[in-house]
C-alpha cells in the first residue's frame, strides 16, 4: 500500500539562465491538501509539471505512486485540471467529459456513472448538455475540476483551482475538497490568494524558485509570530530578499 | 480506443462548426465550378489592328478571326494606338509596310504579327497561283494537241492490227493471232492511261486525339494539378489551424495529461481530418467529372487514392507547421511560403522545361508528385503501376511527417 502518493526530492529545473525550481523538497501523504503558495512566476506551475511528468527535470527525481516520474501510466492516477480550462467550447460538458473519461482508459459501463458523480460534486448535473461555449467562467472551471475526477483518481493536482471564481462558488469548491479529502484522497493545490491557504492542511511557500519555508498554517504563524498566512509570506519574502542583497 | 476517442472528438467538432465544414467541402466545387467556365471555351482571343493607306488585297488578307481592322485616316501610329486603344497601326508607303506595335499585352503582339506574317505569305501564293494558272493553261492546249496526235496514231495502229488479226485467224495461224490480241490491249491501255494523268492532289486532314478530344479544353489538362492544389490548400489549413487552437487554449497540454502516447494524438489527427479529406476528395472529383462531363481515361479510384494521400500529406504538414507558429495569422504566413509556389510545379508549367535548380525544387513538393501522377490518370489513363512511384513518394513524406509531429509533441510533454 502507498502511503506517500508523492515524493519529490531535491528537484531544480532551469530555463535558460533562470533557475526556476531550486531544490526542493516535497512529499505527499494520503488524505492530505498540500497548498503551493507564491506569487506568479514562483516555480509553482514548472513544479506541478515536473511532478506530472510533463517537465524534464535538471536534477532530483519526482515519483508519483511509487513510480519515477515521467511515467505515462502512472498519469491515468492523477487528476489534473490546469491553470486554464482546457475545454473543447464547441462540445457540450457531457461530451468533454466522455472524451477525457476515454482517455483516462474509464471503462465504457462505468463512465456514464462517473460522469454523474463527477459532475454532482460540481453541481453541474442539470447543464450536462449544454455546449462550453455558453458556460460562464466559473461553470468553467466546475467543468476542470469534473474532467479532473473522471476516473475517480487518488491524487489530484489543480493548479489555480478558484481563480476568477466567485466568493460563494469558491467556498463550495472548498466544500467538495475536503469531502475528497475525507475520503482519503489527497491533493497538490496552488493558489495566490491567501485565504484559501489558510484551508490547507500543509503549505509550501515558494519565491524565485525557492521553497522559502513549510509547515502547517499554525506552525508557520507561530514560526514568524505573525497572525495571518499573509504576513508570513510578507515576512519571508523581505527576509530573502535582504539575503539575496547581504551576497 | 484513445485514437477513437480523439477522431470522434474530431468529428463532432467539425460537424458542429458548420462554416469550416462548407468551407472545406463546398468551397473547392465554388472553384472548380468558376474554372470551368474559365477556361470552358478555346477562346478566340481578338486584337486590334488600325491601318492607314494599306492595299485592299493586304487587308483582306490580314483581316482574320482573330484581328479586327479599323481603318483611320492618320499615319501617326503612336498618337493613334495611343487615342483607340488599338494594339498596332499598319502603314503603307508604296510597297513598304510599316506596323506599330502598342505591345502593352504581348499576346495581341503575336495575333497580329502571326496574322501579318501568315497574310503576306497568303499574298504571295496568291501571285504565284496566278502565273501558275497562266502555264497550266498553256501547258493544257499543247496536251490537247498532242493528245489529238497520239490518239489518231493509236486509231491507225488499232486499225492495222485488228486486221492483222483478221488475217491470222482467217489463216488459222492463233499463235499469232493471239500475239497481235495483245499487242491490241496495249495500245488501247496507254491511251485510257494517259487520260488519267494531271489530276491535282487536293489534301484533307483528319485529326486522331489519342487523349482527350477535339473538344478538350483548358480546364481538363489543369483540372488535375487544381484539384490536387486545392484539397491540399484546404487540408492544409484546417488541420493547421485546428491543432493550432488545440495548442494555444491548452488543450494539447491537457490531453498530454493523459495517459495518451503522442503517436496516438497525431493517428487520432490523420483519422479524424483524413476521413473528413476523403468526403472532400470524393465530393470535388464526383461532381467534377458528372457535372462538367470530364473525359476521365483513367481510372477513377486512382484519382480518389492519389488525392487522398495528397491530403495525408497536407494533413501531416499542416501539424508540422502549425508548431512553428503561434496564432491563425502566423498560420496564414505560411501559405504564401508553402502552398503557394506548389502550384507552379503542378503541371501548369511543363516541369521538364525549368531551369535545373527549379527542377529540383520541384522534386522537394509533394503536389508535384500528386498531380503529376494524377493528370496522368486523368488525362493519359496511366494505371498503379505507373504512377506507383509517385504514390511511394507521397507516402513517404507522409510518414517522414508523421515522425517529426511525434517528436515535435515532445515539447508539451518528455514520454
Amino acid at each position: 500500500m502507498v502511503t506517500d502518493y508523492v515524493i519529490a526530492k531535491q528537484v531544480s529545473k532551469h530555463f535558460g539562465h533562470q533557475q526556476v525550481l531550486n531544490q526542493i523538497d516535497l512529499t505527499l501523504p494520503a488524505g492530505m491538501i498540500y497548498g503551493l503558495i507564491g506569487p506568479s512566476g514562483a516555480g509553482k506551475t514548472t513544479l506541478i509539471k515536473s511532478i506530472l511528468g510533463m517537465e524534464a527535470v535538471d536534477s532530483g527525481t519526482v515519483k508519483v505512486m511509487d513510480t519515477v516520474m515521467p511515467n505515462r501510466a502512472v498519469m491515468a492516477q492523477v487528476g489534473y485540471m490546469a491553470q486554464s480550462d482546457a475545454l473543447y467550447e464547441t462540445l457540450t460538458a457531457r461530451e468533454n467529459l466522455t472524451f477525457f473519461g476515454q482517455l483516462m482508459s474509464v471503462p465504457k459501463i462505468k463512465l456514464a456513472q462517473m460522469i454523474d458523480y463527477a459532475a454532482g460534486l460540481v453541481d453541474l448535473t442539470t447543464q450536462l448538455d449544454k455546449r462550453v461555449s455558453g458556460y460562464s467562467g466559473g461553470m468553467k472551471r466546475r467543468l476542470s475540476l469534473a474532467i479532473a475526477l473522471i476516473q475517480d483518481p487518488q491524487l489530484l493536482i489543480l493548479d489555480e483551482p478558484t481563480v476568477g471564481i466567485d466568493p460563494e462558488l469558491r467556498q463550495q469548491i472548498w466544500t467538495e475538497l475536503n469531502k475528497l479529502k475525507d475520503i482519503g484522497k489527497s491533493m497538490i493545490v496552488t493558489t495566490h490568494v491567501m485565504d484559501e491557504a489558510e484551508r490547507c492542511d500543509y503549505l509550501m511557500l515558494i519565491r524565485h524558485g525557492i521553497a522559502l519555508a513549510e509547515g502547517t498554517p499554525a506552525a508557520l504563524k507561530q514560526q514568524y509570530a505573525v497572525d495571518t498566512i499573509e504576513q508570513v509570506f510578507l515576512k519571508a519574502g523581505r527576509m530573502q530578499d535582504a539575503n539575496d542583497g547581504n551576497r | 480506443m484513445r485514437t477513437m476517442a480523439i477522431v470522434r472528438r474530431v468529428f463532432k467538432q467539425m460537424l458542429r462548426d458548420k462554416r469550416t465544414l462548407a468551407l472545406m467541402l463546398l468551397a473547392p466545387l465554388l472553384i472548380m465550378t468558376l474554372m470551368y467556365f474559365l477556361f470552358q471555351n478555346n477562346t478566340t482571343q481578338v486584337a486590334s489592328l488600325g491601318v492607314h493607306h494599306v492595299d485592299q488585297s493586304v487587308v483582306n488578307v490580314i483581316d482574320t478571326k482573330n484581328v479586327t481592322i479599323h481603318h483611320y485616316d492618320s499615319s501617326q501610329a503612336r498618337k493613334m494606338i495611343k487615342q483607340h486603344d488599338l494594339d498596332g497601326y499598319l502603314t503603307q508607303k508604296n510597297g513598304q509596310l510599316t506596323i506599330t506595335y502598342s505591345n502593352s499585352n504581348p499576346t495581341n503582339t503575336s495575333l497580329i504579327k502571326a496574322s501579318l506574317q501568315s497574310g503576306l505569305v497568303k499574298l504571295k501564293m496568291k501571285t504565284l497561283v496566278t502565273v501558275t494558272k497562266k502555264q497550266r493553261a498553256a501547258l493544257e492546249s499543247q496536251q490537247a494537241a498532242l493528245k489529238k496526235l497520239t490518239a489518231a496514231q493509236t486509231q491507225a495502229t488499232v486499225t492495222k492490227l485488228k486486221t492483222a488479226i483478221a488475217q491470222a485467224q482467217a489463216r488459222g495461224d492463233q499463235a499469232t493471232a493471239e500475239k497481235l490480241q495483245k499487242q491490241l490491249k496495249q495500245a488501247t491501255a496507254t491511251t485510257s492511261s494517259s487520260t488519267q494523268s494531271a489530276k491535282a492532289t487536293s489534301y484533307t486532314t483528319k485529326s486522331h486525339y489519342i487523349y482527350g478530344s477535339s473538344d478538350s479544353t483548358f480546364f481538363e489538362s489543369f483540372l488535375a494539378a487544381f484539384l490536387g492544389f486545392f484539397i491540399f490548400f484546404f487540408v492544409f489549413l484546417i488541420s493547421g489551424v485546428s491543432l493550432l487552437n488545440e495548442r494555444t487554449t491548452g488543450t494539447l497540454s491537457r490531453l498530454l495529461a493523459t495517459p495518451i502516447r503522442r503517436s496516438e494524438i497525431i493517428m487520432g489527427y490523420l483519422i479524424g481530418y483524413g476521413g473528413f479529406a476523403i468526403i472532400q476528395t470524393v465530393l470535388t472529383v464526383v461532381f467534377t467529372i458528372t457535372v462538367f462531363k470530364i473525359h476521365l481515361v483513367g481510372s477513377i479510384w486512382l484519382v480518389f487514392l492519389t488525392n487522398l494521400l495528397l491530403a495525408l500529406v497536407a494533413l501531416t504538414l499542416g501539424i508540422f507547421i502549425s508548431t512553428f507558429t503561434n496564432s491563425e495569422f502566423q498560420m496564414m504566413q505560411f501559405i504564401p511560403l508553402i502552398v503557394v509556389p506548389q502550384i507552379f510545379f503542378a503541371g501548369l508549367v511543363p516541369v521538364d522545361g525549368m531551369a535545373s535548380w527549379l527542377q529540383a525544387i520541384a522534386h522537394i513538393m509533394p503536389l508535384y508528385y500528386g498531380a503529376n501522377a494524377m493528370t496522368d490518370v486523368v488525362t493519359k489513363g496511366a494505371g498503379l503501376g505507373d504512377i506507383g512511384v509517385n504514390l511511394l513518394i507521397l507516402v513517404g513524406f507522409m510518414v517522414v511527417l508523421t515522425m517529426l509531429n511525434i517528436v515535435g509533441m515532445k515539447r508539451y510533454r518528455k514520454v
